[in-house]
This record gives structure tokens, C-alpha cells and sequence, in this order.
């Protein structure tokens, strides 16, 4: 707990208190939020990379060079200055490359993330809302879901269906659902039982209605915070998917993918293999960073844990 | 006590009732199985033989219940890849995975039960921060990069273990510490709330006021409601090794179930990948069970309310 999480405030001047309005309580958590700056940061550098790749990237992250295999980092012995972070067993940059992987990434992670949290806010509404025999079957679907193993059932169903870029969007969202339904669902039963959800109802309101205008305003900030951690988690999913071979497939710049290319030669070019990982240690750390904090500011509480 | 027993199991033999449906139609209905046998170039006339080749021809529902039939006499089909009953592939390969996964859960006890109850008793302290730090980064590693990063450090550098097969207990330790590390985060954190919890409960300052001090309080007092909500979050990790196995076992070079998972699922081997998903969610499913049992003979409330 911090002096910025201060309702009321002195005004010097005149010596009288005044009470500070949410706007303000609300900018003033964020910016004493060190977790949240440093996550939101990186995910803000990392959209920025991804929407300007053509702009930022030295070379065509596609274009094979012969001449130029296997370059290392321009900080090694035998660097060139025109590869800054060197070269793959193509010959391609891989820097450029590096550069390109954020838009399979950021994709990937957006797309699987919606994709979930479509299944997890329907269900976790309908069994928080409607109750009953509803709840029961949705609570069981969700005890099944968490015992299926993921990763496996995701790399089978890549295989057979055939792996894209979308095919691999549709079965990482269908896997991850689970954490939107229980928070959804427990938020929703606590919304349900407030006055002015019997107001609504009381004054003629449809199911419908109370879900969309009373209930989902409150569940929205829940929602997105979830949505932050699911995207970390989806983007992990897509780069162990595409390690294995059942994801993104060549010569698409995907990181997971250049970790597997880079496996085979790690022993002497390691840098092929430490700088995709790092770049999704960053990537991913920035959403975990990002979603801890927007549940710390968006609580009622504010608390710091 | 018995009541709540059989309950429970009925329960999970729903659950796992609907898993081994679940799987089977995400396999056979999502995509066709035979073109994915034949792979992208095959004729509508070899597609059609593999079809009638492996009985893909008949109806969905004949499929299904001619393979529960089979699995609960112990007969999961015949690999298409190895030419071998499936059964027969599993329990020969089963091994391995439950040595990495075991001692892959002694790893996450070993780090991270003492380093959340460290930074329990200490809130706020430096260890409590990089308990914290240890925690927000581990989630945010891919475990595959892990693997690699610990193969070119050990592999290389400080050449102690070996970093790939399964001969000795020397082999399983860096698969069993990657695997291990990724449920740190969930373990640690769970371990510091629970202590944090009960530590400011009456009977501990009771306890306290009797002059307990330390170790004693802890393991006389604290620890084992603390660790009740851990035994059930250990089982469920536990449960999840198995299906974690596929990425340790693949980088390791592990002849394991995850292994076996990978090679059949790359080789199409459609009946291999369908027993694996029900052998691991079932392993899944009596995890959860022995966790709910263990929990209500730990704590009366559970089984009466």
C-alpha cells in the first residue's frame, strides 16, 4: 500500500481535503505501478515492432543468402556489420527474422486468446446466470477440459487437421478456455444476487438484457485481465507447438520454429537458439507483468499482491 | 467418509467416460484420420483403401464403442506405425515417464515449498522478492528453450550430467529439473498465501503465545493447514507431468510415453495417440481423486459439508 493510494488528499493551498475523482485514483495506481509500466512497456514495444516489421527490418527475412550461412552476432569474432544479430543455416538475417516473429506471435496470441475467451465468458456467464442443471453440466465440461492434456491433444489435432496459421489460432483458443469460465462464472454469480440486477429484472428486463447491460460491464475488467495472461499463455502454447514441428511451418518466421531450426548447430552457433527464447521470455513476462498489474489497479482494493 | 469416497469416484469415472469421448471424436471428426494416414498427395483410391484397411469405414458410433469395448478388456488396437498392440507400446515406454515425472514433482517440492514458506515468514523481505522474481520469470520461460539452454550449458560448458537417454538416474536429472521448474510458480505462490494465511490465524498466535517459536510452529502448527490447498495442487501437477513429458522427453532424448506421443502423432498412428490421451488424462483424473481423498481425511469439513 502506497501514498498514491490516497482517496483524499490536502490541498496546500487553502488547507481544506477534497476528495480525488476515480479518473484520477485510476492514473494515479498505474503510474505507481512499476510491475504493470515495465509489462505494459514491453507489450507496447513489442505491438509497435510487429506493425512497422517492413519498416524496422534491415534485410527481407525470407531472402536466402549462400555467402552469408551461419554468420554469428556482429559482437563475435567473424560478425558482419550488415547481419547485426547474424544469420541462420539459410543464410537469412536474423535479426530481420527476429523482427517478423512478433507479428506470428502477437497473431497467434490475440487471435487464441479471443478465441477462449468467446467459449469461457459464454459458459462462465450461462452457469453463473442461470444456475441449476446449467452450472452442473458446465462444471463438469470444465473438470473433462482440465483433464485432457493440452499439448498433446493440440500437436495431434494440428497434425491432422493440418497445420496454418489459423488451424493453429482455432485449436490453442479451443484448448484454453477454462480460466475465463471459473473467474466469470464466480463474478457473475456475486453480480447476480446484487440489487440492481432484481431492479432490472423487476422493471422487466430479459435474461438478455441483464447479461448484456448489467452484468458484463462487470465482468469486463476480470475479463481483460484474463485476457492478458491468456495471451502469454497462448503464445508459449504456438512456440512449443512449433518446435515440435505440429505448428507454424517453414519459412515462416515463428520463434518456437527457430529454436527447433537452430537445435541442430546449438552446440557451436548457440546465439540461434538464446535469442528467439529471450525474445519470448520477453514477450511472454511482459503479459504475465501486465495482467498482474491491471488486476492489482482494476481491484476494489488496490492491494499490491 | 465412504459416501463422500464413491461420490468422488463416480465422479471421476464420468469424467473419465467423457474424456476417452471427447478425444475420440476430436480425432475422428475434426479431420479424417485416413488422409492423414496417406499424407497431402495421396489418391482418392489410396485414401478409401486405408479406410477399409483400418474399418475408418464404418459409422462413428460403431468406432467408438468397438474401442471402449476393447479398452476395458486392455485391448487399445494395433499400432499403425509399429505394427504392435498399443497397449503393449504404452506399458513398455511407461516407465521412464513415470520416473521423470516423479521426480520431476521432487524438484518442484524441493524448490518451491521452501522458498514460499521462506518468503511467507518474511513478507516483503528481499527473499520474498526474488521468491517472487523466481516465479513471475519461470512462467515466463518456454519450457523446450529451458531444455536446450540447459543442454548447452551442461552439455558444454560444465559437462556433469548427461544430457540426453535414460540410462542412469544421472540422465533424469536435468529433464527432471526442467520439468519440475515449471510448476514452481503455481506451487510457491500457493505455499506463501496458505502460510501467510494461517500464520495470522487465532491458534497460531495461540501457539505463539505458548512460546512456540520457528521450526516447531511451523511443522506442529502452521505447515499442515497451509499445505492442505498444496497436496491438491501437487496431484493435479503431478497429473499434468505426463502430459509435459512430450517436450522433456523429445529434447532428452527420454524413450518415454511423451516420446512415443510425439513419434505417433508424427507417424499418423492414430490408435497409439488416441490410448496416450486417455492413459494421461486418466492418470489426470485419479490424481484429482487421490487429492479430494486426501484433502477430506485431512480436513473434517470437506466431507461432512
Amino acid at each position: 500500500m502506497t501514498s498514491t493510494d490516497q482517496t483524499f488528499t490536502a490541498d496546500p493551498e487553502d488547507g481544506t481535503t477534497f476528495a480525488l475523482t476515480p479518473g484520477q485514483i485510476f492514473r494515479r495506481r498505474i503510474f505507481g505501478h512499476t510491475g504493470f509500466l515495465i509489462g505494459a512497456g514491453l507489450i507496447l514495444a513489442i505491438v509497435l515492432i510487429a506493425i512497422f516489421a517492413p519498416l524496422l527490418a534491415p534485410h527481407d527475412p525470407y531472402a536466402q543468402s549462400l555467402s552469408a550461412r551461419m554468420l554469428p552476432p556482429v559482437w563475435s569474432d567473424g560478425g558482419n556489420p550488415d547481419y547485426l544479430l547474424g544469420t541462420d543455416q539459410n543464410g537469412r538475417d536474423y535479426l530481420s527474422r527476429l523482427i517478423y516473429g512478433t507479428r506470428v506471435s502477437i497473431t497467434i496470441g490475440l487471435g487464441a486468446a479471443t478465441v477462449g475467451l468467446l467459449i469461457g465468458v459464454t459458459l462462465g456467464v450461462m452457469a453463473g446466470y442461470f444456475g441449476g442443471w446449467i452450472d452442473h453440466a458446465i462444471s463438469f465440461l470444465l473438470t473433462a477440459q482440465l483433464a485432457l492434456p493440452g499439448l498433446l491433444l493440440a500437436m495431434a489435432l494440428v497434425f491432422i487437421i493440418g497445420p496454418s496459421i489459423w488451424v493453429v489460432i482455432g485449436i490453442v483458443g479451443v484448448l484454453h478456455w477454462t480460466y475465463y469460465l471459473v473467474v466469470t462464472r464466480a463474478a457473475t454469480q456475486r453480480i447476480r444476487s446484487q440489487d440492481f440486477v432484481a431492479a432490472a429484472s423487476a422493471s422487466g428486463a430479459s435474461p438478455r438484457q441483464i447479461i448484456w447491460h448489467e452484468i458484463m460491464p462487470n465482468l469486463l475488467s476480470s475479463i481483460i485481465v484474463i485476457f492478458t495472461f491468456e495471451l502469454g499463455i497462448a503464445i508459449l502454447a504456438e512456440s512449443s507447438l512449433s518446435f515440435l514441428g505440429v505448428g507454424i511451418q517453414p519459412p515462416t518466421p515463428s520463434w518456437g520454429l527457430m529454436i527447433a531450426e537452430g537445435k541442430q548447430a546449438m552446440f557451436y552457433r548457440p546465439w540461434l537458439v538464446v535469442l528467439p527464447g529471450i525474445c519470448l521470455f520477453l514477450l511472454v513476462i511482459g503479459a504475465n507483468l501486465m495482467g498482474d498489474g491491471l488486476r492489482d489497479i482494476t481491484s476494489p482494493e488496490g492491494r499490491n499482491e | 467418509m465412504l459416501r463422500y469416497i464413491a461420490l468422488r469416484g463416480l465422479l471421476a469415472l464420468l469424467v473419465a467416460f467423457t474424456v476417452s469421448l471427447a478425444a475420440f471424436l476430436l480425432l475422428n471428426v475434426a479431420a479424417d484420420p485416413a488422409q492423414a494416414i496417406a499424407g497431402e498427395d495421396a489418391t482418392p483410391d489410396v485414401i478409401e483403401a486405408i479406410r477399409a484397411r483400418y474399418g475408418l469405414d464404418r459409422p462413428l458410433s460403431v468406432r467408438y464403442f468397438d474401442w471402449l469395448g476393447g479398452v476395458l478388456t486392455g485391448d487399445f488396437g494395433e499400432s499403425y506405425y509399429w505394427h504392435k498392440p498399443v497397449a503393449e507400446l504404452v506399458t513398455d515406454r511407461a516407465d521412464e515417464t513415470i520416473t521423470l515425472a516423479l521426480s520431476a514433482l521432487a524438484v518442484t517440492i524441493v524448490i518451491a515449498i521452501p522458498l514460499g514458506a521462506m518468503a511467507a515468514l518474511n513478507p516483503n523481505s528481499w527473499i520474498d522478492r526474488f521468491a517472487l522474481g523466481v516465479a513471475v520469470s519461470a512462467q515466463a520461460v518456454p519450457n523446450f528453450w529451458l531444455g536446450l539452454i540447459m543442454i548447452i550449458l551442461f552439455g558444454v560448458m560444465v559437462p556433469i550430467f548427461p544430457v540426453s537417454g535414460d540410462d542412469s538416474w544421472k540422465h533424469f536429472v536435468l529433464p527432471a529439473f526442467v520439468l519440475g521448474a515449471s510448476s514452481v510458480p503455481a506451487v510457491m505462490r500457493l505455499t506463501r498465501t496458505g502460510l501467510i494465511e494461517v500464520m495470522g490465524a487465532d491458534y497460531v498466535r495461540t501457539a505463539r503465545s505458548k512460546g512456540f517459536r520457528g521450526w516447531p510452529l511451523l511443522r506442529r502448527h502452521a505447515m499442515r493447514n497451509a499445505l492442505l490447498p498444496v497436496i491438491s495442487v501437487l496431484a493435479v501437477q503431478l497429473g499434468q507431468k505426463f502430459g509435459g513429458s512430450v517436450i522433456t522427453e523429445s529434447i532428452f532424448a527420454i524413450n518415454g510415453l511423451g516420446r512415443l506421443a510425439l513419434e505417433s502423432i508424427l507417424g499418423a498412428d492414430i490408435p497409439t495417440v488416441q490410448m496416450l490421451i486417455f492413459v494421461f488424462a486418466i492418470v489426470f483424473v485419479v490424481m484429482n481423486l487421490i487429492a479430494d481423498i486426501l484433502n477430506a481425511a485431512l480436513d473434517p469439513r470437506i466431507r461432512i459439508g
